[in-house]
């Protein structure tokens, strides 16, 4: 079997599963709970809190677990849009977004926010003049992410802060980067973010689980009203078992070592792939080497989806098929209808070597003798 | 209290002689579909069909709605069951009824008396219950030509029942009344809908679905067992049967003129269901085409696929608006399904510019030049069955 969707989720490693197990039978009290075992599990989620935010370079106060990446960043443009909303109503973002910061703005727009779309280059990546030049004096929140999840493009996110922050001081910058989580070197401090989302499910740990980091002293509203636990921001009674794991997984990060291995890995796909007629590649040169989008012959997404499926290598569809819309993110970078249709993405993880990326090549030029062309 | 239901008979009632066994058959389908909520006996008297439960606690408003679904019914009601006595029926209409006639303004009194010895005439006895029931709701008036509540008392040789203000049935003839045929479902919105429409007419079905794997998805498949599944509320249980399709459109695609695929395509999928059907006992095809609606759907192009078959094709969509279409889907509950976006067969090599006005002789020339039948055959021996309940 050749798990190439690391970028969709990942297999949860060992420890983060046998972590999980042992606080769903073991410690399973309620961590808001007066008693010993109330207790005991403060203190595990204490000790997660500490692993996630020292993987990240944070404090541990600033640190809010949450369902998943999708809710830190709904909690956290939400939020930020209610906290600010005496301030302005503008809002930028990045045409590239995630589903669950473009869905969102939408519904900030429907509810009397003016947002921003920024389109990237034709190198995918958004560049920080593009931004600025969309801030004015009634902007109050600005969110472009990490690492985009299509192509793996990295944007310049602190560049982009930066000259945001030159024309309006006030805004709050918030940066998805569920996708750059233990790939990627940097802290929010590094970024200059107020905001920032990550995700546990992509970083070998279980699904439902993810956290939201708040800078000091930056204020937002909660989405969500209850208990007192997560400093009233997420109410509602701690994942623990998720939570914990999550702090194991964070705990295996090797970024540099991993990183340069996975480098070394895309490097030999790509060049393995270009040797196949008809295969190109989408990804910007410098993208994050966990994930390599690339467009075979004219054989639709879907279709060369399941043609590999068949021979248990797993990837994903780049785009939609062709019932649907072609990618958002393919078609901002100027990408072809075409090439957008039969776009493919590959995403890595420690897990993959060579062997894989052999049978995937395999794969994709068989799968393009073989089957029909549009 | 104890309580049946009560179902009128829709067009069951219009047949000669035949008119037991289409009863019959009503009583087995109306059996099957409320047999996992308890045991009831199911008789039948004067165009009405009986539903007593054996037990007392029945979920009623799960019988109710599954009853809703089964065709063959015009009409149903809940109705209380008393001794057969004037003064029974007296004590147990306002009872029974409060609930509607608390928030009624106005009501009528309706009496069917089928047992004639009973001492009572029909306006004697609504009268009576009128008279019973002002007493106790004095806000209410009567009105025989428009009233909220229309309160119905019959008296019946097995006793005496007390309804007021049926729910309407499904309408159509008894599943399985009709014969059967096949169905061909693609997964789109337009073909659950004539399944439906044609298992209203009596019909029983059997599914046909084209799978083109690896050009569709598994999902796509598995989408077309979740609309069956909706279809079967009201069609019964029913088998699907899945024919391996990538061979032949691969040979399409190799050895057919672009602008004639799906032309060509249609015309396989109507002889391969038609064999299908004849091993299976069925006598005719379905499918849920609609004029006008696509390219292979015009006339020049439907008289093309027809000629592909000898058998009678029923096409109960032919000349309905997509949004009439739309509004029985939403009622069938098929359409969030239907929406799902997976590739299925009908999308795959579908060519750029399709002819609308094909030629029969031209197409038949380049499906015989191309050489189907071994394909053909190879599907053949090659389907999928999956019971669908």
């Amino acid at each position: 079997m050749h798990y190439l969707d690391n970028s969709a989720t990942t297999r949860v490693s060992k420890n983060a599963a046998e972590k999980a197990y042992e606080i769903m039978t073991e410690i399973y009290g309620n961590p808001s709970s007066l008693h010993l075992m109330g207790m005991n599990a403060e203190k595990e989620l204490e000790l997660a809190r500490k692993r996630v935010s020292s993987a990240l370079g944070a404090a541990n106060e600033e640190l809010f677990f949450t369902s998943g990446g999708t809710e830190a960043n709904n909690t956290a443009m939400f939020g930020a849009a209610y906290a600010k909303r005496r301030s302005g109503k503008r809002i930028v973002i990045s045409s590239v977004e995630h589903s669950s910061v473009l869905e969102a703005a939408a519904r900030l727009e429907q509810e009397g926010f003016e947002i921003i779309k920024i389109d990237p280059q034709g190198d995918g990546i958004i560049h920080p003049g593009d931004i600025a030049e969309a801030v004015n004096d009634g902007t109050i929140l600005v969110s472009v992410m990490l690492v985009n999840n299509e192509t793996g493009a990295v944007m310049p996110v602190k560049d982009i802060f930066e000259a945001a922050r030159d024309k309006n001081d006030k805004i709050i910058c918030h940066t998805d980067a569920v996708q750059a989580f233990g790939k990627l070197d940097f802290s929010p401090k590094k970024l200059g973010a107020d905001l920032l989302s990550v995700s546990a499910h992509k970083v070998h740990a279980p699904k439902g689980c993810g956290a939201l980091y708040i800078k000091r002293r930056v204020r937002i509203i909660p989405r969500q009203f209850g208990g007192e636990q997560e400093k009233r921001i997420r109410p509602g009674t701690e994942a623990l078992p998720l939570i914990s794991a999550f702090g194991v997984a964070c705990e295996e990060f090797d970024i540099v070592a991993n990183g340069e291995r996975i480098a070394a890995l895309n490097r030999y796909a790509r060049q393995r792939l270009l040797e196949i007629e008809g295969v190109v590649i989408n990804s910007p040169e410098n993208a994050l080497p966990y994930v390599l989008n690339i467009s075979a012959g004219r054989v639709r997404s879907e279709t060369m989806l399941h043609f590999l499926e068949e021979r248990e290598v797993f990837v994903s569809s780049g785009s939609a098929c062709a019932k649907g819309k072609p990618s958002h993110v393919l078609s901002a970078m100027g990408i072809d209808r075409d090439r957008a249709d039969s776009a493919l993405r590959i995403s890595f993880s420690k897990l993959n070597n060579e062997v894989d990326v052999d049978a995937l090549c395999e794969g994709i030029s068989l799968g393009l003798k073989t089957l029909a062309h549009r | 209290m104890k309580e049946i239901l009560l179902l009128k008979d829709g067009e069951i009632v219009l047949k000669g002689l035949n008119r037991r066994t289409f009863e019959d058959v009503l009583k087995k389908n109306i059996k099957n579909v409320i047999s996992p909520l308890g045991r009831f006996e199911i008789t039948s008297a004067q165009s009405t069909i009986y539903i007593k439960p054996l037990s007392d606690d029945v979920d009623w408003d799960e019988v109710c709605e599954r009853v809703a679904r089964v065709f063959g019914i015009v009409s149903f009601s809940r109705a209380a069951v008393c001794e057969k006595k004037l003064e029974a029926v007296l004590e147990t209409a306002p009872k029974y009824l409060e609930k509607q006639l608390k928030i009624a303004k106005t009501f009528k009194v309706e009496a069917k008396r089928s047992d004639k010895s009973f001492p009572y005439k029909s306006p004697e006895i609504c009268a009576e219950t009128g008279g019973v029931i002002l007493e106790k709701f004095p806000h209410l008036t009567v009105d025989v030509h428009n009233p909220d509540v229309t309160v119905y008392v019959e008296i019946r040789d097995f006793g005496a029942y007390i309804h007021a203000n049926p729910v309407k049935g499904a309408g159509g003839i008894p599943v399985g009344t009709g014969g059967k045929a096949v169905i061909l479902i693609s997964g789109g919105i337009d073909s659950p809908v004539a399944a439906y429409m044609m298992a209203k007419r009596g019909i029983k079905l059997t599914a046909v679905h084209f799978a083109s794997p690896p050009y569709t998805s598994p999902r796509a498949e598995e989408k077309v067992v979740r609309l069956l599944q909706k279809v079967s509320l009201y069609a019964g249980p029913m088998k699907m049967i899945t024919v391996p399709f990538t061979a032949l459109q691969e040979k399409l695609r190799d050895d057919c003129p672009e602008e004639l695929f799906t032309i060509i395509m249609r015309r396989l999928m109507m002889q391969i269901s038609q064999r299908i059907a004849e091993q299976n006992d069925c006598a005719a095809l379905i499918t849920g085409e609609s004029l006008g609606q696509v390219a292979s759907q015009t006339i020049g192009a439907l008289g093309c696929t027809d000629e592909a078959t000898d058998m009678v094709v029923f096409r109960p969509l032919i000349g309905m608006d997509k949004q009439e279409i739309i509004d029985i889907s939403y009622k069938i509950d098929t359409y969030e399904t239907s929406i799902e976006p997976y590739e299925d067969c009908c999308t795959v090599f579908t060519p750029k510019h399709p002819r609308t006005r094909p030629v029969l002789k031209f197409v038949k020339e380049a499906q015989e030049r191309a050489g189907f039948e071994p394909l053909i055959e190879e599907a053949l021996q090659n389907l999928k069955i999956t019971f669908i309940k």
